[in-house]
C-alpha cells in the first residue's frame, strides 16, 4: 500500500536532511505508528506521501501510484485517496463543524443530499452529534482533533495518515481519539499514526517505526517505546 | 468525476464564486466602479457614433452631382460617357434622365404652377437630358471632378455642371468631429478598459491573499484547480455583468433627462433623437454587447490574477 525507497526530503540547498534514506514498506489495512523526538522527520514524512512536498531522491509509491510520474493535475486524485488528520488541524475557523467536514465531500463533487446523509455518520463516529453547529473555536482541543479526524476519515480514504492526533489532550482523551482510528483501522483502512506518547504506543501494541534525525533506527511488530 | 458529479461541482463554483462577491463587496465596489465608468464610455462612444453616421449619411444622401448634356448627343455618346463615369472609382451610382423623364419631373415638382408648366411641352422643351452621379465619399469629389472637366465632355454639356456643395461645410464639420470623437472614444476605451482590468486583478489577487488559507486547505483537501479558481472568475465575471447593468442604466436615464428638460431635437451636431431612437431600437444588442464586454474584461482579469497564484507550489 506504501513503499518508501531510500527517500530523503532536504528542504534547503545547504540544510542537513530532515529524511536521510528512509526505507518503510506498510501492507494494506495495517496500523503503523511512526515514532520519534521533536524535529525527527514525522510530519516531513507525512508531507511527502501527501505530495505537499517533494522527496529530494529515492522511491515512493502509494496505492500504486508511482510519485515520479505523478503530474501535477493528478496531486488532487492523490489527495482524495489519502484522509489527513493535520498535526495543526488545519480547519477553517469560519465554517462550523458541519460545514468543515462537508467541505471535503463539496471539494469532490459529493451531492447536497449525500452530504447530509454522511456527516451526521462520521459524526457519531467522533462522537460530536450535536456539535453541527459550533465553530471551531468553540470548540475544545479534543473537539477540534476529532472533527479534523472526522474531515480525514468522512471519504473513507484506503489510507489515513494522522500527524500526532492526540498532540495535547489528556489521557482519557487521546484514549478516545486512539479508539476512532482502531475503529476506522477494523473497517479496512490502513492507518498511519506518528505520536509522542509513549502510554498510547505501549498499550496499542502495533507495529512502531522509530525515526531519530531523519533516520528509522528501528521497526518492530507488537513493539513498545521508550523515549 | 462522474457527470453527475461535474454538474454540482460546476454550481458549487458558481454559488461559491456569488458567495465570495457577496463576501468582497466592499473590494468588489472599486472594480465595478471602474468597469462602469469603461461601459459607459464604451456605450456612449458607441452611440454618438452611429447618430453621426447617421447624419453623415442622410446629407450625404442628398448630394449629387448634375452633368446637363446638349441636345446633340447621340445614344452611343451617352452610353459610353455613362460607362466611363460608372467606372470611375468614388462613384456609388449614375441615374440617367432623358429629355421627356427630366420635363415629366419638371412638370410634377411644379404641379402648381400653371404658368411655369404652360411655358414648357414635349414639343418645346428646353429642359436638357441629364446625368445625375452620387458619389461614396464626398470628401473625394476632386477626382469626379476632373473626369468631368476635361473638354472632350464638358464639349457634350448644354450648362456648367452642378456640384450641390452647399452642404458640403455642414459635413465636412460632422465628419472631422466624429473623426476627433471616434479616436477619443478609442483611446478612453483602450486606457480604461486597461484600468478596468488592473483594478479587477488587484482585487482578485486581494481576495485570493484574503483566502490563501483557505485555498491551502482546499488543495490539501485534493480540491482541482478548476474548483479553486472558478469561483474567483465568476466572481468577476459577476462585476462585468453588474457593470454593464449599470452602464445601461445610466446612459437610459441620461436620455430621458434629456429628452425631459431639453427638449431639444438636436444637441448642436448631435441628433439626440436619433440617438434616442438607436438607443431603444438596439437596446439587446446594446445590453448584450455590454455584458459581453463587461464579461470579458472580468474573466480575462482574473484569469491571469489567478494564474499566477494558485500554482501548485511543490519543493
Ligand atoms: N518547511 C520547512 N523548511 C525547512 N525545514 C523544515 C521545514 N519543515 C520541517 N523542517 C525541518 O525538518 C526537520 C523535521 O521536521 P518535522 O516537522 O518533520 O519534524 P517532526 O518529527 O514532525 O517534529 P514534531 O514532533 O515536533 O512535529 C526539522 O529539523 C525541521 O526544522
Ligand atoms: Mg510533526
Amino acid at each position: 500500500m506504501i513503499l518508501l525507497d531510500r527517500v530523503s526530503k532536504t528542504y534547503s540547498k545547504s540544510g542537513k536532511p530532515s529524511l536521510d534514506r528512509i526505507s518503510l514498506h506498510v501492507e494494506p489495512k495495517e496500523f503503523v505508528i511512526v515514532v520519534g523526538q521533536s524535529g525527527a522527520g514525522k510530519t516531513t514524512l507525512m508531507r511527502l506521501l501527501t505530495r505537499e512536498e517533494k522527496q529530494t531522491s529515492g522511491k515512493i509509491i502509494v496505492g500504486g501510484i508511482d510519485y515520479d510520474k505523478l503530474k501535477d493535475k493528478e496531486i488532487p486524485i492523490l489527495r482524495r485517496k489519502i484522509g489527513v488528520v493535520f498535526q495543526d488541524f488545519k480547519l477553517l475557523p469560519d465554517k462550523n463543524v458541519f460545514e468543515n467536514i462537508a467541505f471535503a465531500l463539496e471539494i469532490v463533487g459529493v451531492s447536497n443530499s449525500e452530504i447530509r446523509n454522511t456527516v451526521p455518520k462520521v459524526l457519531d463516529i467522533v462522537n460530536l452529534t450535536g456539535k453541527e453547529s459550533n465553530m471551531p473555536l468553540e470548540l475544545s482541543g479534543g473537539e477540534r482533533q476529532r472533527v479534523a479526524i472526522a474531515r480525514a476519515i468522512v471519504r473513507q480514504p484506503k489510507i489515513l495518515i494522522a500527524d500526532e492526533p492526540t498532540g495535547n489532550l489528556d489521557p482519557k482523551h487521546a484514549w478516545d481519539v486512539i479508539k476512532i482510528l482502531e475503529k476506522i483501522n477494523r473497517y479496512g483502512t490502513t492507518v498511519l499514526l506518528t505520536t509522542h506518547n509513549q502510554e498510547i504506543v505501549n498499550k496499542l501494541k502495533r507495529r512502531v517505526v522509530t525515526v531519530k534525525e531523519g533516520k528509522i533506527v528501528s521497526d518492530r511488530a507488537h513493539a513498545s517505546y521508550k523515549i | 468525476m462522474s457527470g453527475k458529479r461535474k454538474l454540482i461541482t460546476f454550481w458549487r463554483v458558481i454559488r461559491n464564486g456569488a458567495v465570495n462577491f457577496i463576501r468582497n463587496i466592499s473590494l468588489a465596489i472599486a472594480a465595478m466602479a471602474i468597469m462602469v465608468v469603461t461601459l459607459t464610455i464604451v456605450l456612449f462612444s458607441w452611440i454618438v457614433n452611429s447618430t453621426f453616421t447617421h447624419t453623415i449619411n442622410q446629407i450625404t444622401g442628398k448630394i449629387d452631382i448634375s452633368v446637363y448634356l446638349n441636345d446633340n448627343v447621340n445614344q452611343a455618346q451617352t452610353g459610353k460617357l455613362l460607362k466611363e463615369i460608372k467606372s470611375l472609382s468614388n462613384v456609388a451610382s449614375v441615374q440617367y434622365l432623358s429629355k421627356s423623364q427630366v420635363l415629366a419631373q419638371y412638370e410634377q415638382q411644379n404641379a402648381s404652377n400653371k404658368q411655369l408648366i404652360e411655358a414648357v411641352s414635349e414639343t418645346n422643351n428646353p429642359l436638357p437630358a441629364t446625368i445625375i452621379i452620387k458619389p461614396i465619399n464626398l470628401n473625394d469629389l476632386e477626382s469626379i471632378k476632373n473626369f468631368l472637366d476635361q473638354p472632350k465632355i464638358t464639349g457634350l454639356e448644354s450648362a456648367p455642371t452642378s456640384y450641390s456643395g452647399q452642404e458640403k461645410e455642414a459635413i465636412d464639420r460632422i465628419t472631422h468631429a466624429t473623426n476627433v470623437l471616434r479616436e477619443i472614444g478609442f483611446i478612453a476605451v483602450i486606457v480604461f478598459a486597461i484600468v478596468s482590468v488592473l483594478i479587477i486583478f488587484n482585487t482578485i489577487q486581494m481576495a485570493i491573499f484574503n483566502r490563501r488559507d483557505e485555498i491551502h486547505i482546499m488543495r490539501l483537501l485534493g480540491a482541482g484547480t478548476a474548483y479553486i479558481r472558478g469561483p474567483f472568475i465568476v466572481e468577476s465575471i459577476i462585476y462585468g455583468v453588474l457593470a454593464a447593468l449599470i452602464s445601461i442604466l445610466i446612459i437610459n436615464s441620461a436620455f430621458q433627462a434629456s429628452s425631459g428638460t431639453l427638449q431639444a431635437s438636436s444637441l448642436g451636431l448631435l441628433d439626440i433623437n436619433y440617438a434616442n431612437t438607436f438607443f431603444t431600437n438596439h437596446f439587446l444588442t446594446l445590453l448584450t454587447a455590454q455584458v459581453g464586454i463587461g464579461m470579458v474584461i472580468g474573466a480575462v482579469s482574473s484569469f491571469i490574477a489567478t494564474r499566477r497564484y494558485l500554482k501548485f507550489k511543490i519543493r
